[in-house]
């Protein structure tokens, strides 16, 4: 009695042969969605040009240059001897985002940090807000002289790239 | 679908937004006729080479720069440098010659079949106008590359409206935005080879709104008694062309793997020079029937009305075929006069790959008054003395009786 009720539909090879066949082409369709996809990512001429060199000899002491690496502004500072030690002097339990200076460079008078705000990707300004670093005009957060987060909406401090030296006045960034 | 409308939820927005039942109702439980052969699969097929079209063009134009100064840079980037753009660009070139094969074999089905008789008369009209403005959107795709073919063929195929007396020259500067095919023109050419496809995409809905509206024609030509002439759409038809989808998906990957230039021209990675003109130009193979019959008549104004005039007489068939018979099955001369236009647009593409030189004029020149003779002498004639096979009585009687 049980099987009349429930088993009214017996399965069969036709069963199996449309789920055989929409198996396939769910497959197919999956894989064949992929270049459409892949096609936004960023092209081989696009990652070509994702590192860059910078000369720093021009740049004097206390003076900051803005160079362009994937389309974003790169801030290298030349820091002064006050900016290090007011950098290292900070507390690092009074940071949001807790990180010592010394984490943050390869030589301590060269700050290369990516100009970008970590709340919402304006470019913050150089020698301004309260802790003689930048100051992002955007939602009004204050980065010190370490580029690290010390008040208004940000989450983190200014992101370091990948950067290596390649001779005293070079660097290579990406 | 039924198990479907059987949820709450589904119902509830189903008798508000008749989606599911709309769709349930022409795809589904749809009556086909129960004979309906491979021949009525390029229809669909046709649908999927428009889809096609449509996603890899919209994927494209991410990455096209339409500038006389940048397109055909814009283009070797995508085939070298945007990930996996080689296979867009050549999915999109080749799909478009895969489209129209599949549209000349569904026209040539309805040619042979006599789906263009009463009362699918509009249903014709429509589909010779898709295929118009799929010959306007290929041509204009053509040039955007901005490759020597692109330029010249654009030259060309716009100067043709120069031989209209008269108001021609003011009408071709119009169209060129300029004194010469320029940026203007290619600007308004990627603008239109945008649109025009969801044109056409209208155009199809209007043309399965009057296939549904009076049914398929079918292999016999004879017009349906009762349900026992039908099956339902689905399982039987969405399965049989699910089977043709992916035949034509073999193919059209042999020539995008294995051949993606085969249908192209070595000219159009040139880019475009307004001071030199290829020595050898030829459109692309789907309009080079037509191309021959634009050369084969020695002056300029005639050999632009009689290309027009070889489409435009597709649209009084339905009156110039004088048989009430619709399927070629049937019809014992008709037949052998199908096949005989089918050489004869044959040996017209062949003339028109040529240069017009030789034996190929005399040759275009017979082929194009063949062309014509077909559809203003012949087929009224066959019509008048042909004396037909017997129909059967019903669609569904041979069926099941075999």
């Amino acid at each position: 009695m049980a099987d009349q009720t429930i088993g009214a539909h017996e399965e069969t090879r036709r069963d199996f042969l449309y789920v055989a066949t929409g198996a396939v082409a769910a497959v197919g369709a999956a894989m064949a969605i992929w270049p459409f996809i892949d096609q936004m990512n960023p092209a081989a001429d696009v990652l070509a040009l994702s590192s860059i060199e910078v000369d720093l000899s021009p740049v004097p002491v206390g003076q900051q240059i803005t160079v362009n690496w994937r389309g974003k502004p790169v801030f290298v500072r030349h820091r002064t001897e006050a900016d290090i030690e007011e950098a290292r002097a900070v507390p690092i339990e009074e940071l949001r985002d807790p990180q010592t200076d010394e984490e943050r460079v390869v030589k301590p008078e060269w700050l290369v940090m990516v100009g970008i705000c970590t709340h919402l990707g304006c470019v913050p300004l150089a020698d301004q807000g309260d802790f003689d670093g930048w100051f992002c005009p955007c939602h009004g957060s204050h980065y010190d002289s370490s580029g690290r987060i010390r008040k208004g909406p940000a989450p983190l401090n200014l992101a370091i790239p990948g950067y290596a030296f390649i001779d005293d006045t070079t660097i290579r960034v990406g | 679908m039924q198990a479907l409308l059987n949820n709450g939820f589904i119902r509830w927005f189903d008798n508000r937004l008749p989606v599911l039942s709309w769709t349930n109702h022409h795809m589904m439980e749809y009556p086909a006729p129960r004979n309906l052969n491979y021949a009525w699969n390029f229809g669909s097929l046709a649908g999927l080479a428009l889809v096609l079209q449509i996603v890899t063009g919209i994927v494209l134009a991410m990455h096209y720069t339409p500038h006389a100064d940048m397109a055909f840079d814009s283009v070797e980037r995508i085939m070298r440098d945007v990930n996996y753009g080689w296979l867009l660009r050549y999915m999109h070139a080749n799909g478009a010659s895969f489209f129209f094969i599949v549209v000349y074999l569904h026209i040539a089905r309805g040619l042979y079949y006599g789906s263009y008789k009463a009362p699918r008369e509009v249903l014709w009209w429509l589909g010779l106008v898709i295929l118009l403005l799929m010959m306007a959107t290929a041509f204009m795709g053509y040039v955007l590359p901005w490759g020597q073919m692109s330029f010249w063929g654009a030259t060309v195929i716009t100067n043709l409206f120069s031989a209209i007396p008269l108001i021609g020259e003011p009408i071709v500067q119009w169209l060129w935005g300029g004194f010469a095919v320029g940026n203007a023109t290619l600007n308004r050419f990627f603008s239109l080879h945008f649109l025009l496809p969801f044109v056409i995409v209208g155009v199809v809905v209007l043309h399965l709104w009057a296939l549904h509206h009076k049914k398929s024609n079918n292999p016999l030509g004879i017009d349906y008694k009762g349900p026992q002439d039908f099956i339902p759409f689905h399982p039987y038809y969405t399965i049989k062309d699910a089977f043709g989808a992916g035949v034509f998906l073999i193919l059209f990957a042999i020539f995008l793997f294995y051949a993606p230039n085969y249908m192209g021209h070595p000219d159009n990675y040139i880019p475009a020079d307004p001071l030199v003109t290829p020595a050898h130009i030829v459109p692309e193979w789907y309009f080079l029937p037509f191309y021959a019959i634009l050369r084969a008549i020695p002056d300029k104004l005639g050999g632009v009305l009689a290309m027009g005039a070889s489409i435009f007489i597709l649209f009084l068939l339905p009156w110039l075929d004088t048989s009430r018979i619709r399927s070629a099955t049937f019809r014992p001369v008709f037949k052998w006069f199908f096949w005989l236009l089918m050489i004869d647009l044959v040996v017209l593409g062949f003339c028109g790959a040529n240069p017009p030189e030789g034996f190929w004029v005399p040759l275009s020149q017979v082929a194009t008054v063949y062309y014509f003779l077909h559809f203003l002498i012949l087929l009224p004639l066959i019509g008048w003395f042909e004396r037909p096979r017997p129909l059967p009585d019903s669609i569904a009687k041979p069926v099941l009786k075999a």
